[in-house]
């Protein structure tokens, strides 16, 4: 029955070649080579549970009143969108359940792909003949906080507001080309016209998933071609692993049935962003230590930490103040992502071919400088919640800033070094014991001869 | 229990507390019964409040500048026109007695009896025309115009579900405690920091919601599961990263270690 199955669909798609040489195809055998996947499975997650979503999700700022089950909304005025989620929350059939899966699918993709990115960065998985491979995903990165960026914007309850408040300030302060980029992606001034929401529903719906599902086929397919990296053996041209079929499928299969308990447990267990205690947003409603998702926590750190000054031309603002910690660093960040291959072919004149990857200690110098960058954004990661610190923990804010202002800077240089140093006596201490090996081996053959 | 310590003292000692009063530390004449409540309250606060408040409530305008009852260097506004309102809702919260005219005052144990505070709030009401303590009915209240009102004017200071936050200069802090009738005061005292709210600005009719929607938000509906603080992302970050990855990573480790053996 198989085979003629097989058979059937062999003589028409003439896939059995391909297939085969899926089949034997050979994985590493490493677990961090299984956190890209990780982040697959939340994406695929992401699709099933936000196609659903877009069944009730209305995406319309016209303004409505609330007649619904959850009576402390009742009779208050909203937005269709904002409505509609918390139908999705409070009527729909699992539309809670998904609703919170979908969100929890978002926090966990990201933070999945970054562990991927700093795998990929700390063992020189990105060298040649990678590179490529490792821009499709550094632009899969990118595009999927703008996803959830968007995704967080378009419920319209107070937190989306307010995010999407600081989101159009931050584009007003890019130089020169600020107000006319806004005006023209929101139509209009703050809040926008009644189209920026569909510009942002189909933007979240459509076209970035599309993209981000085009660029994933084009990472996976690059990364079959190329074939994946290896740790072991110590020879460029060998390749060790487990098989496609018999084992690497069950892995796989485990892993996405993993990854999507973990995240329906965590949708059905743990409330995340319950919109209808946040309420309605209308222009100029405000909540005390509104935060974005994680993912974008690094840029709300960025924006409290950079001293209030605007660049200023007589009476022309040439670069307000949320440029630097708004889109500045963002940019100095991804732009160290992206140039960094070439950075260290240019360093190191080494342009050979690397199928075998590096333990972070071999490379004391890009373990440093990935360790110092990581150190840098962690750290004004972490000064974006220093608001909840003082309340919780009584520590005055303003210190904080101020040590925060000062500890982004030094951390990241006291890191550089310490790594260095660390990576090298590691090294040495290798180096240490495999001569005593080779002297005791030696002293044995004497010995024995 | 130092406080506890100071309290007896005070008691051991007789009357001779009004003539001299202690400079610091919390004073408990010891009144006959059947005296009466202003005359009370005039004795506490004597030994409790004049030091920053002058003698006869007519406030120490600045620090040293006229040392205070008990030659204790204070500073605090003139209660003339405070009336019952704003007494009891300092020493209902424990704002007052403050340890320092530069600090923000802060909930804290209140540490007079309900008959002496009584007997304060009417002293501090005899010294001029003030308002008296307000009687809000929340059961009249609207939760939901309550939630809208709360957002308008309060959420940008103590957070949508009344969990407080940073202000420039001070805590505006949780509303967790806070009773009915300590929320009307604060919003026609304006503590501290916070901005004073007129009949006009918010009615008494509006105020009664927003005090349903404070009292709502202590317990709201928490559908979904586990409510992690009801504080939004910074919470759920926490969750992603300590639990979700944590899981997951492991998950990776037990596949990769399994397939080996």
């Amino acid at each position: 029955m198989i085979r003629k199955v097989v058979r059937y669909l062999d003589e028409r798609a003439g896939a059995a070649p391909l297939l085969r040489k899926a089949l034997r195809y050979v994985f590493p055998d490493h677990w961090s080579f299984l956190l890209g996947e990780v982040a697959l499975y939340c994406f695929v997650v992401l699709v099933g549970t936000g196609i659903y979503l877009t069944f009730f999700f209305e995406p319309s700022t016209l303004d409505t009143v609330y007649h619904g089950s959850y009576r402390p909304l009742q009779g208050l005025h909203m937005s269709e969108a904002y409505k509609s989620v918390v139908n999705i929350s409070f009527s729909v059939k699992a539309g809670l359940l998904l609703r919170q899966t979908h969100h929890w699918a978002a926090n966990v993709f990201v933070a999945a792909v970054i562990l991927h990115l700093l795998r990929i960065f700390f063992t020189g998985a990105f060298r040649k003949p990678r590179t490529l491979t490792y821009f499709i995903g550094l632009t899969m990165l990118l595009l999927t906080l703008l996803e959830g960026y968007l995704g967080y914007s378009m419920v319209d309850d107070l937190l989306s507001g307010m995010g999407l408040a600081i989101g159009y300030a931050v584009a007003l302060s890019l130089p020169f080309i600020g107000a006319n980029l806004a005006a023209l992606l929101w139509n209009g001034p703050y809040p926008g016209g009644h189209d920026f929401i569909s510009r942002i529903y189909i933007a979240h719906v459509l076209v970035l998933p599309i993209a981000i599902g085009t660029l994933l086929t084009m990472h996976l397919v690059l990364v079959a071609a190329r074939h994946h990296t290896q740790f072991t053996p110590r020879s460029e041209r060998k390749v060790v692993g487990v098989p496609t079929f018999p084992g690497q499928t069950p892995r796989s299969i485990a892993l996405t049935l993993w990854t999507a308990a973990v995240l329906f447990l965590l949708g059905g267990l743990i409330q995340i962003n319950p919109i209808w205690l946040w309420g309605p947003y209308h222009v100029g409603d405000a909540t005390n230590g509104a935060q974005p998702d994680w993912y974008l926590g690094w840029l709300i750190g960025g924006l409290r930490l950079v001293p209030g000054f605007d660049w200023t031309i007589g009476n022309y603002t040439l670069v307000p103040n949320p440029f630097w910690g708004g889109a500045l660093f963002p940019l100095v960040v991804f732009a160290f992502l992206y140039l960094y291959p070439w950075l260290e072919r240019k360093v190191t004149g080494d342009n050979a071919w690397h199928h075998v990857l590096d333990r972070p200690r071999d490379r004391p110098w890009r373990t440093a400088i990935g360790m110092a960058m990581l150190t840098w954004i962690v750290f004004v990661f972490i000064a974006g919640s220093a608001d909840r610190a003082l309340v919780d923990f009584g520590v005055s804010y303003v210190k904080q800033i101020w040590v925060y202002r000062v500890l982004v800077w030094v951390l990241p240089v006291v890191v550089l070094f310490v790594t260095k140093r660390v990576c090298e006596e590691l090294l040495a201490g290798e180096k240490v014991e495999s001569e005593r090996r080779a002297a005791e081996r030696a002293a044995l053959l004497d010995t024995a001869g | 229990m130092r406080w506890l310590l100071v309290i007896a003292v005070a008691l051991a000692l007789p009357p001779a507390a009004l003539a001299d009063p202690p400079p610091s530390g919390i004073v408990h004449p010891s009144a006959p019964p059947g005296t009466p409540l202003v005359e009370l309250g005039y004795q506490l606060y004597a030994g409790n409040c004049s030091s920053c408040h002058g003698s006869k409530g007519e406030g120490v305008p600045k620090l040293g500048a006229v040392e205070g009852a008990g030659d204790v260097p204070g500073a605090g506004p003139s209660l003339r026109s405070v009336g019952a309102l704003s007494a009891d809702f300092y020493l209902r919260t424990g704002y007052m007695p403050l340890d320092d005219p530069g600090h923000q005052p802060h909930r804290s144990r209140v540490l007079f009896s309900n008959h002496e505070i009584e007997a304060m709030v009417a002293y501090v009401a005899s010294l001029g025309n003030g308002p008296p303590v307000p009687k809000p009915h929340p059961e009249r209240g609207n939760v939901a115009e309550g939630l809208h009102l709360f957002t308008s004017h309060c959420a940008g200071c103590h957070q949508v579900v009344a969990r407080g936050g940073y202000v420039t200069g001070g805590v505006a802090p949780p509303l967790s405690n806070s009773t009915a009738v300590q929320i009307a005061e604060a919003v026609r005292v304006g503590p501290y920091l916070m901005p004073t709210f007129s009949p006009h600005a918010i009615s008494d009719r509006q105020l009664d919601s927003i005090i349903a929607y404070v009292a709502y938000a202590k317990h709201p509906d928490d559908r979904g599961g586990w409510s992690i603080g009801r504080l939004g992302p910074v919470p759920e970050g926490l969750v992603t990263w300590w639990i979700a990855i944590v899981a997951l990573v492991a998950s990776c480790l037990v596949l990769a270690g399994r397939l080996k053996s």
